[in-house]
């Protein structure tokens, strides 16, 4: 029966791969072998739970966007004014930032189903913007330009309080990347995931074949949103404070280079290339502190140029 | 109440000229170009650096700057640019950034990351006021000279576009490519010289512009945003249609900066994505052509 053949190569796909629990059993390590590094896995952790999150939108439901730092910056703020206001407990952040991204990410999914690549690419941006703008202008809320400062967050579990080596955080940040990661996981390889693919390769016949287009693209932006909106609050959380600089279009740009690196359409590809640019822009920026986005520039463009999808592959550079 | 716009109008006529050249470009080859603001910005270093280091009068400035960012424009086509035309619009997003990111990290090497100004000759310096009380219209003479000068190069636009030949064969390419190409119009030097064209109009509003906008290296990246505004708004087959949406958008910002400061560039980003979910291929779109 080709039925189940069908089923064979779909469950094939699915099944967890010898090396991914060596990968994040390795990920796991870094912060004890190496204390010092502790910080970069916690960063590295939080843009790669950003970049998964993108790469559910770029790369599984072909949505250009450019706005994605706008759930990201939502997440950071609204963990920050929780901590702030109602309690210190960073769980409870975490939920609340992540359902307030995902309110948002639901609304504004409406803005990107119609249209082309432009206008998809002009709304998302515009919503980063116009977040940008009442961030700055409501300061008596946001502390405008000086952002939300000077937070404390309650340990995680009651147990672990946050150092400032950043042990506890890059756990913090750690755990909470598996987890979403493997929901994120679950979602790609089950039927939903196979119809957003669907989607991305041909809307017309997708739709054709009783595909609900819209409904599959709003659920999976929502989700989306979520995501990034919990990479914001792990942001907030760690970091203990919450600036402007969460809405910025280089936040957005920067994202979707580490995802084009590490090769949209896989999951683990936003993660690898989160490392990547992390330990790229570390080297870079140590180098060239003030002109260091030159050198990323040049390597956007040299990317595009040999091809995505061929940098990875040396051998097939001279290859028609 | 007119001095504000009046200010809009020579802000609007501003974007157009900046924008326009993307306008056409986009809509010729479908191509994202988010480093269009690059070439403004080299046609308004080219102006202050001329004037500041050589001393070059302003007025003879314009034309160098857009024929320099021009050949510019050019070169950037036939090497980078047209490899890139039918690939994916993610490819071509990546691309233009990093050209923005390296023009920016490039100015500000060379030149530096201070905001440059401009020294107006006198007989641009002043302001006339007409009209009393609520009715006042100051008009700044440099903005004046503004809106002349790109009324000028509007109507000369459309002069160009709709009775020569040039323009016929550009029509006929943006509405179909290939059909273009098998009637024996050389499509790529069609391409070729409007993307020249499009980069010394976008130099030359940098060269008018670096007064009443400011420029420093990150120029590229704070007015892209508008520039694409312009285009996503106004749509991409005629050139009316970004002349509307730019006085609009010029319009829109200066009124909305002045009575409502608090929320400035918000209206703006609003009414877009109004518009834009309304009428997602932008407001005026010219029937028959090819999307």
């Amino acid at each position: 029966m080709t039925g189940n053949g069908a089923q064979a190569s779909l469950l094939r796909a699915s099944r967890v791969k010898k090396w991914e629990p060596v990968f994040w059993l390795l990920a796991f390590a870094v912060p004890v072998v190496m204390p010092s590094e502790a910080l970069i896995v916690n960063e590295i952790a939080i843009v790669a739970l950003f970049a998964v999150s993108l790469d559910l939108v770029l790369g599984y439901s072909g949505i250009v966007s450019l706005g994605h730092a706008a759930f990201f910056g939502l997440g950071a703020y609204t963990a920050a004014l929780f901590c702030k206001h109602v309690s210190p407990d960073p769980h409870m952040g975490l939920l609340v930032s992540m359902g307030a991204a995902a309110v948002l990410g639901f609304a504004a999914s409406f803005t990107v189903l119609r249209g082309s690549d432009l206008t998809r690419l002009m709304v998302t941006l515009g919503l980063a913007l116009i977040l940008l703008e009442l961030a700055n202008k409501f300061d008596d809320i946001t502390g405008g330009t000086d952002g939300i400062q000077g937070l404390v967050f309650s340990p995680v579990l009651g147990k672990f309080e946050f150092d400032l080596a950043g042990r506890v955080a890059s756990y913090y940040s750690l755990a909470v990347l598996l987890a979403l990661f493997i929901i994120a996981r679950r979602i790609v390889h089950s039927p939903f995931g196979a119809t957003l693919e669907a989607i991305r390769d041909n809307r017309l016949r997708a739709m054709a074949i009783g595909i609900p287009v819209h409904a599959r693209l709003i659920a999976v932006y929502t989700i989306a949103a979520a995501m990034a909106g919990a990479a914001g609050a792990l942001f907030t959380q760690t970091s203990g404070f919450s600036s402007l600089d969460v809405f910025e279009f280089h936040r957005s740009a920067d994202l979707m280079l580490m995802l084009v690196v590490g090769g949209t359409g896989w999951l683990y590809g936003g993660v690898v290339g989160a490392i990547v640019f992390k330990l790229l822009q570390d080297f870079l920026s140590s180098q060239t502190p003030q002109y260091w986005s030159f050198w990323l520039g040049l390597f956007l463009v040299v990317l595009v140029l040999v091809g995505r999808d061929r940098l990875l592959k040396p051998w097939t550079w001279f290859k028609r | 109440m007119l001095t504000i716009l009046f200010d809009g109008i020579a802000y609007g006529m501003l974007l157009f000229i900046l924008a326009v050249g993307l306008a056409v470009t986009m809509g010729l080859m479908n191509f994202i170009n988010l480093a269009h603001g690059a070439f403004a910005m080299v046609g308004g270093y080219i102006t202050v650096l001329l004037m500041q280091r050589a001393g070059v009068p302003f007025i003879v400035c314009l034309p160098i700057a857009f024929v320099g960012t021009a050949l510019l424009g050019a070169i950037a086509e036939r090497t980078l640019y047209r490899p890139l035309y039918r690939r994916p619009h993610l490819d071509q997003v990546l691309f233009s950034i990093g050209l923005v990111l390296m023009s920016v990290a490039a100015v500000d090497y060379f030149v530096g990351s201070t905001q440059q100004i401009l020294q107006l000759p006198d007989w641009l310096k002043g302001r006339t006021e007409i009209g009393e009380g609520a009715w006042t219209l100051g008009m700044g003479h440099y903005r004046l000279f503004i809106i002349a000068v790109c009324a000028l190069v509007t109507v000369l636009l459309q002069w160009v576009l709709s009775r020569t030949r040039f323009g016929s064969r550009l029509r006929a390419s943006v509405d179909d490519q290939r059909v273009a190409a098998g009637m024996g119009i050389n499509v790529n030097v069609v391409f070729l010289s409007t993307f020249a064209v499009g980069s010394g109009l976008a130099g030359l509003g940098g060269a008018l512009g670096s007064e009443v906008l400011g420029l420093d290296p990150t120029f590229p990246l704070k007015y892209m945003i508008y520039f694409l505004i312009v285009v996503a708004v106004g749509g991409t087959s005629s050139i009316t249609g970004p002349l509307l949406a730019a006085l609009l958008l010029g319009i829109a910002d200066v009124a909305g900066k002045y009575y409502i400061p608090k929320m400035g560039a918000f209206i703006v980003y609003t009414l877009m994505i109004a518009i834009l979910l309304w009428r997602p291929q932008g407001l005026f779109v010219r029937q028959g052509g090819k999307a």
